[in-house]
């Protein structure tokens, strides 16, 4: 991996950047409601005292002008004020964003970490009950609305069975001085390991709910590329040579089996993302994902258009990341 | 030259949709220490499922319905999973058809060398860094065996940064690494230039010589058996239908089958004449009726062929699976 790659890289997501900014742009501007209208709300104001606050936000201005302050200030990392919090868009991006990471991280542990040996062993056991419970299983996790299946998982483990919290990230009597904003890891620098445990029970549900349906698509991709894996030549040779049957499987099979599942892996930790919003809303998780809903609703168009910029440069660093692990799983390919 | 190896009344099945395949139907032979054996047929003739029911490596929906397997005394169909494994590996190793698929394109050269050697070898040294330098000193001793240059730099490196040929090679250092009594090599040559072919033969050959394995050599090229193997047995439709040694078999066949094969090459004495081919089909292996199997494309075929023919006599040290073997004298 040179340095030229890499600045290559970084001048392709120019473009996308730009194309993003664009759609985002003309689609709120088609998008009806009108954020003076939603900010004024109910209360009763001049006309003078209207058009005053529509100049203060930089809305009297045409929309072709707009959006090249927008992209002028942009290119200096200024993303102007969040319309209903009054201040910079970016510090009230950065609070609510280690709440989203820490969840999204939790949640593609969880996926990989049950995927992996699951489509593992539905491969080797091939038609066996686990195989097909399994396969069912990702069917139904494909299949199942997010935000239903959050609910239900409210409705049975904290409403009925009342063993998990219902929503937030921690308890009030729990809540530790933030550092990194990172609750896993704040609450052990505090030394609150009940703390800790508090935060875990309440990553659990929204993690799971996250990572179910990334969990089921990986599965079956893992479970079909170890399957074909299996019926190579070299999984042949590997047996011809008398080697054991352990590491046939993990280091001959797995390795080569592994390179699709990274690569579906990295598209759909982009679609986390997607996730983010819905299971956000769903478990009242102060995070980035509820923070775009919301302002959404209220049109404030600032911070909207800074977090779709944000998304996007994620998505492509978290593609990078993939085609760079690519590398490393298959010597063929070189960057 | 003692039997190392010997197989009788082998059998080996594949349930299919289309009904059960034997592929093996009773087939018996012997490898003696030392000697290398060709083994002749077209695609299809079970040759190859014979050598996989050897080594234990026939894959569900196949299985080894009837026979046993002797090799050095033991009968391979009696024993254990990892017992079999043991085996494997260190005293009859395999070559396969194609280098580039048979060798791991994810690992690197050397750790498919020292994997065999972990697996097998327990004299390699106890401490991390004296078996380590061991492993390489071996696997470096082998790749020169075998004539690759430079080996040390070439272990780390990747199948997919050799040539054919070299691959070819590696495949067969691997094989070779545990010095197996008996080596099966399943049409080494067939993915090869012509060039290659030869150069990866007399590798073969010497190696052979040098170490005093036996080889099975697959091949469907009769110019391949007669340069390289003591003994040939033909195979037909799952069944052995000439054996003996080569010399005398390509000399004087006694099935027709082998007759049409050796008429099939060609050959520049007999140029301008025309190449006869062997008119038909390899016959469907599914409900094959008792009789001779040749029957159906057999130039020489009577009534009378109609009936299971066993193998007969026919001459000192050979055999032949044909009711008219005498004709052909």
């Amino acid at each position: 991996m040179s340095l030229g790659k890499l600045l290559e890289r970084i001048i392709q997501l120019i473009p996308v950047l730009l194309g993003v900014s664009l759609i985002v742009f003309v689609m709120m501007a088609l998008t009806p409601g009108d954020p003076v209208q939603i900010m004024v709300g109910e209360q009763s104001i001049t006309p003078e005292q209207e058009a005053e606050l529509r100049r203060n936000l930089g809305l009297d201005r045409p929309m072709v002008e707009r959006f090249f302050i927008f992209l002028a200030n942009a290119v200096q990392f200024d993303f102007g004020n969040s319309f209903y919090h009054g201040r910079p868009v970016a510090d009230v991006i950065a609070e609510r964003l280690p709440a989203t990471i820490e969840l999204s991280l939790v949640a593609l542990v969880v996926a990989l970490a049950t995927a992996i040996p699951l489509g593992v062993v539905a491969a080797i056991r091939k038609n066996s009950v686990l195989d097909r419970v399994a396969t069912v299983g990702s069917l139904l996790g494909v299949s199942l609305p997010g935000f239903w299946f959050g609910i239900l998982l409210i409705m049975l483990f904290a409403v009925h069975m009342q063993i998990l919290p219902v929503s937030g990230r921690i308890g009030y009597d729990n809540e530790v001085a933030a550092v990194t904003g990172f609750l896993l890891i704040d609450t052990l620098l505090a030394g609150d390991i009940g703390a800790f445990g508090d935060a875990l029970r309440h990553l659990l549900l929204p993690a799971i709910t996250l990572g179910l349906p990334m969990t089921a698509i990986l599965m079956r991709v893992t479970r079909s590329s170890m399957l074909e894996v299996m019926r190579q030549d070299y999984v042949t040779f590997a047996e011809a040579k008398g080697l054991p049957r352990r590491r046939v499987l993990y280091r001959h099979a797995l390795k080569n089996a592994l390179i699709p599942t990274v690569s579906v892996a990295a598209i759909e930790t982009g679609s986390l993302l997607g996730g983010n919003m819905i299971v956000e809303t769903v478990f009242g998780w102060p995070g980035l994902g509820r923070l775009v809903v919301e302002s959404i609703f209220l049109r404030n168009y600032p911070l909207i258009q800074a977090a779709v910029l944000l998304y996007a440069v994620t998505y492509v660093v978290l593609n990078f990341l993939a085609d760079i692990l690519y590398t490393v799983l298959n010597p063929r390919v070189k960057l | 030259m003692t039997v190392l190896l010997e197989v009788t009344s082998l059998r080996t099945e594949f349930a299919t949709r289309a009904g059960l395949v034997r592929a093996v139907d009773g087939v018996s032979l012997q490898v003696r220490r030392g000697e290398c054996l060709g083994v002749v047929g077209e695609s299809g003739s079970g040759k190859s499922v014979t050598f996989t029911s050897v080594m234990g490596l026939v894959r569900s929906p196949g299985k080894v319905a009837a026979g046993t397997i002797f090799f050095d005394g033991r009968d391979l169909c009696q024993l254990s999973s990892e017992e079999m494994r043991a085996i494997r590996g260190r005293d009859i190793a395999m070559t396969m058809q194609d280098a580039l698929t048979a060798l791991n394109p994810a690992l690197t050269v050397g750790e498919q060398m020292a994997e065999v050697m972990v697996a097998h070898d327990e004299t390699l040294p106890a401490g991390r860094a004296a078996r380590r330098s061991a492993i390489r000193e071996r696997s470096v001793e082998m790749l020169g065996l075998v004539g690759i240059p430079s080996p040390e730099t070439r272990l780390r490196q990747y199948p997919h940064e050799f040539s054919g040929g070299m691959r070819q090679r590696i495949m067969i250092a691997i094989a070779l690494t545990c010095r197996p009594k008996l080596l099966i090599a399943d049409e080494p040559t067939t993915a090869l230039d012509v060039t290659i072919q030869a150069q990866v033969l007399e590798l073969i050959t010497d190696i052979r010589a040098r170490l005093g394995m036996a080889v099975v050599l697959i091949t469907h090229d009769l110019g391949v058996v007669a340069e390289h193997c003591d003994r040939v047995m033909v195979m037909y439709a799952g069944q052995v239908v000439e054996e003996g040694p080569t010399a005398a078999v390509i000399e004087r066949p006694r099935h027709p089958y082998t007759r049409g094969l050796l008429a099939s090459i060609p050959r520049p004495a007999l140029r301008g004449q025309r190449i006869e081919p062997i008119m038909g089909q390899v016959p469907d292996l599914v409900g094959l009726p008792p009789q001779c199997r040749f029957h159906s494309r057999c130039p020489m075929a009577r009534p009378e062929c109609l009936v299971a023919v066993p193998m007969l006599p026919a001459g000192p040290g050979r055999q032949a699976r044909c009711l008219r073997l005498e004709d052909l004298a």
